[in-house]
């Protein structure tokens, strides 16, 4: 089995965080561990505490809503190299959704209220992952938008 | 063409006669509810002796002249089209077998065969426009080429200008080419009421040869011109046409298109008047047994909102993007579909407009204001802000 | 010297009669999508067609529509045609039981430019119903793999029920000439596939966008976005074709309806190259 990257070697890959200066890769780096789940297991429920956001190194992750008398309901699934979990970014730092892996996934969760509290102290970081989160959340959120279309729903009666 | 005769005006008879004679059904302009429409006539009394139109945007008038010229207007709202494009029309006819099997029975069309008396130069560019729609590419319309084939055209050359006309600018008129089987210029002069006459074809020349004909000399032949001329000089509109199709490709965006809007009723009124729109429906129906069905093709209008209909909405729901459909099919993109402008100049959508918008006028302010709506990616190029028209 | 006589009928068959099928056969794509496969009723031959070509159904009585011919091009049975249920004809087509009849007139059409493809990579990206028209591109893609340098198919649909094909999607996950990707809008607990928008599979498929033509076909807000991920990803407007929906009565250019700036959706369409049409795409309501 080929030697596992280090989680340094993960961070560097992502384009999350390209171009972000080597001293604090290594300072996030240092607030991340890594962390199987199961398939089916949770990383998060809704209404959690949002002090940890995850990259999923292997495997698969949904996004869901639990709604009465329907079950769950999947709103998204992400893969290999994305990041899951933006709230401990912004206050009031809570989970919006579910996120619960689909097959074994390996991720490596980071320590977000630590890298709160360092963002803090030096404003310049806060701004970098400020601006690496929002242009994530852009991303999704356009995605969202062409889900919400419905474009293959059934057309209204005419 | 074959030499030039000259007819007097009861020599018009015997024409329509022999016509006759040869089992045409004629078809020439005639008065009725006030004003020039296309119907059956017999003889050359059925004809608008002594009537002329008076047309502008929005309005149709009947005036009588002060002389008995029996083709001294322009045209009215109706076309050729009504014949040979016929607004209603039964393609087939369906049966329900048994055990469910499909029976189709092609529906015999008993049209007679059509000689069209006072068909202007328009007109004919109008029929060869048509033509081409209807027959040329890989599914000609069997219809259309029966009706066509056969149907004798007896062209008149105009020497009054309608008040919308701008043949001249479009290059159609007001003198016929081609594509008639003879054409008359009317002249009323010193007292002589006359037709010049000339063959377009072989049968156009055998007919003329059977009737009581005089000799068409200088003098004859200068009046006819005379009144030509007289029809080019009075054009009614004028539209600049080069590069039409770019400039209207180019500001598929414009604010005219707004502004227009909110006059166009989308009543199609233009549509139906126009001697090349050729847009159709066709509705399937069965009787009440559920036994037989039939198929009928019927005249459509790209204004309505039927039109573009797919799954749940239509494509054109606002009125600007029918009008601009509708202009910028007849004046651009017919160009790279049939290879001519759809547009003869006629003036028939000016005059029949209910709110008389002007197709001239139309194409005029998008020319002075050119750019102004160009598409979003274009303006993005090199554009400034606020570049103005002159740039 | 001729004297014609009044005209005799002459409507010799015209383009616009249909001719009488029969269904062959009947399946349930979905709650709502069927796949009919119709043979001639009166003796003659089943008529070739190319992939992305369709034929007008007529259903007795209730009308006409035209339906993209989603089945194998090189097979010689009957004609399969996937239809959704979207109002009067099509649920009357729909209803139709196998042994009834239905007038069909076609193929009409343009069809996706396969042989152009050669020694390159073909990306097939289908929203919903759109993957009928490709499914006739995808068999012939596969029956010439060989001669093609990659082959990938992106699904779309709402929601995992009502994806079209599902055991031959299952087939195509597991045949090594063909990379497959799906995903849903939405789904329930239990789905293990992926969820979220097409576009989101276009970053991660396998083809060199300077080697690949793609052919695009679902619900033209999800074509625009999804040619706008592949021309991103850098892919070639005119490497990028679309199969193109209009109202249409007659299929034969006569009847004005299917026009989309300058092309007629029957005949210069369905299938187009993005660049061809590009300029009208952009514009809303053309």
């Amino acid at each position: 089995m080929a030697p596992m990257r280090t989680i340094d070697e993960v961070l560097a890959e992502l384009p999350t965080f390209a171009g972000l200066d080597p001293a604090y890769l290594e300072f996030i780096a240092g607030c991340g561990a890594n962390r199987v789940f199961e398939a089916g297991a949770y990383l998060a429920h809704e209404g959690d505490p949002a002090d940890t956001f995850f990259v999923v190194r292997h495997g698969r992750v949904a996004l869901e809503v639990e709604a009465p008398g329907k079950g769950a309901l999947m709103i998204a699934t992400l893969g290999e190299g994305t990041v899951v979990g933006w709230s401990w970014l912004f206050s009031p730092y809570r989970w919006s959704f579910d996120a619960r892996a689909l097959e074994m996934t390996r991720t490596v969760v980071f320590d977000g209220a630590c890298l709160r509290g360092k963002c803090e102290q030096d404003k310049s970081l806060g701004y970098e992952l400020m601006q690496r989160f929002a242009a994530i959340m852009l991303e999704r959120l356009q995605a969202t938008r062409l889900q919400l279309l419905d474009v293959y729903g059934a057309p209204a009666a005419g | 063409m074959s030499a030039q005769a000259t007819i007097e005006r009861d020599g018009l008879d015997e024409l329509l006669a022999a016509l006759g004679r040869r089992g045409f059904e004629l078809i020439g302009p005639t008065v009725r509810d006030g004003a020039i429409v296309y119907d059956e006539i017999a003889s050359s009394d059925d004809l608008p002796g002594g009537w002329t139109d008076e047309q502008d945007g929005g309005s149709y008038r009947l005036r009588r002249r002060d002389d008995e010229a029996l083709f001294g207007y322009a045209v009215g709202p109706q076309s050729w089209k009504r014949f040979l494009h016929p607004p209603e029309l039964k393609l087939w006819r369906a049966r329900r077998g048994e055990d469910g099997a499909l029976e189709v029975s092609e529906e015999a069309d008993d049209s007679p065969t059509y000689a069209f008396i006072g068909v202007r130069s328009c007109e004919l560019h109008a029929i060869a426009i048509q033509d081409r729609v209807m027959m040329d590419g890989e599914y000609p319309d069997p219809f259309y080429r029966a009706r066509r084939e056969g149907a004798f055209i007896v062209a008149v050359n105009c020497t009054v200008a309608g008040g919308t006309c701008f043949c001249v600018s479009m290059e159609t008129g007001p003198r016929a080419e081609s594509g008639y089987d003879l054409a008359l210029t009317e002249v009323i002069e010193d007292g002589r009421h006359y037709f010049v006459c000339e063959g377009g074809s072989e049968r156009g020349a055998e007919l003329i040869a059977e009737l009581p004909r005089g000799e068409a000399g200088p003098a004859e032949l200068g009046a006819a011109e005379a009144g030509v001329a007289r029809a080019a000089a009075d054009q009614g509109r004028t539209m600049e046409t080069a590069g039409i199709k770019e400039l209207l490709y180019d500001n598929y965006e414009h604010p005219r298109w707004d502004e227009v809007s909110e006059r166009c009723l989308t009543c199609g009124n233009c549509t139906m008047v126009c001697p090349t729109c050729f847009c159709t429906t066709v509705e399937d129906a069965s009787d009440l047994s559920g036994e037989t069905a039939e198929r009928t093709r019927r005249w459509d209008s790209c204004f309505t909102m039927d039109f573009s209909y797919i799954h749940g909405g239509s494509v054109r729901a606002t009125s600007k993007s029918r009008y601009r459909q509708w202009m910028t099919h007849k004046l651009a993109t017919w160009i790279d579909q049939f290879g001519t402008s759809g547009c003869v100049g006629c003036g028939r959508c000016i005059t029949w407009c209910p709110v008389a918008i002007d197709i001239t006028e139309e194409v005029a302010a998008i020319r002075a204001s050119d750019g102004l709506g160009a598409n979003d990616g274009e303006r993005e190029r090199g554009e400034g802000d606020g570049a103005d028209a002159d740039d | 010297m001729a004297h014609p006589l009044p005209a005799e009928a002459t409507a010799a068959a015209g383009p616009m009669v249909p001719r009488p099928f029969r269904v062959a056969a009947k399946r349930r794509e979905a709650a709502d999508t069927w796949t009919l496969a119709l043979e001639p009723a009166d003796g003659g031959p089943v008529p070739a067609f190319r992939p992305g070509q369709f034929n007008m159904l007529y259903a007795f009585g209730v009308g006409e529509v035209p339906i993209s011919i989603s089945g194998d091009p090189a097979g010689e049975g009957p004609l399969e045609h996937t239809v959704r249920e979207v109002g009067p004809v099509s649920a009357a087509i729909c209803r139709a039981r196998p042994g009834e009849q239905l007038g069909v007139r076609g193929p009409f059409g343009s069809s996706w430019p396969l042989e152009a493809a050669a020694g390159r990579h073909v990306v097939v990206v289908a929203g919903g119903i759109g993957l009928a028209p490709l499914r006739p591109a995808l068999l012939e893609a596969l029956a010439r793999r060989d001669r093609l340098a990659g082959l990938v198919l992106l699904c779309g649909g709402r929601t995992p029920e009502q994806l079209l094909f599902r055991s031959q999607l299952e087939q195509w996950g597991e045949d090594p000439r063909l990379e497959l990707g799906v995903t849903v809008d939405s789904a329930e607990s239990g789905w293990l596939g992926q969820v979220g928008v097409v576009t989101t599979l276009i970053g991660d498929a396998s083809f060199d966008p300077a080697r690949a033509v793609a052919y695009v076909v679902g619900p033209e807000v999800m074509m625009r976005f999804t040619i706008e991920a592949l021309l991103a990803r850098g892919m070639e407007a005119s490497d990028v074709h679309i199969s193109v929906e209009r109202n249409m009565k007659c299929a034969v250019t006569h009847c004005g309806r299917c026009q989309f700036g300058p092309t007629f959706a029957c005949r210069e369409g369905p299938v187009m190259s993005f660049a061809a049409i590009e300029r009208f795409f952009r514009v809303r309501e053309v």
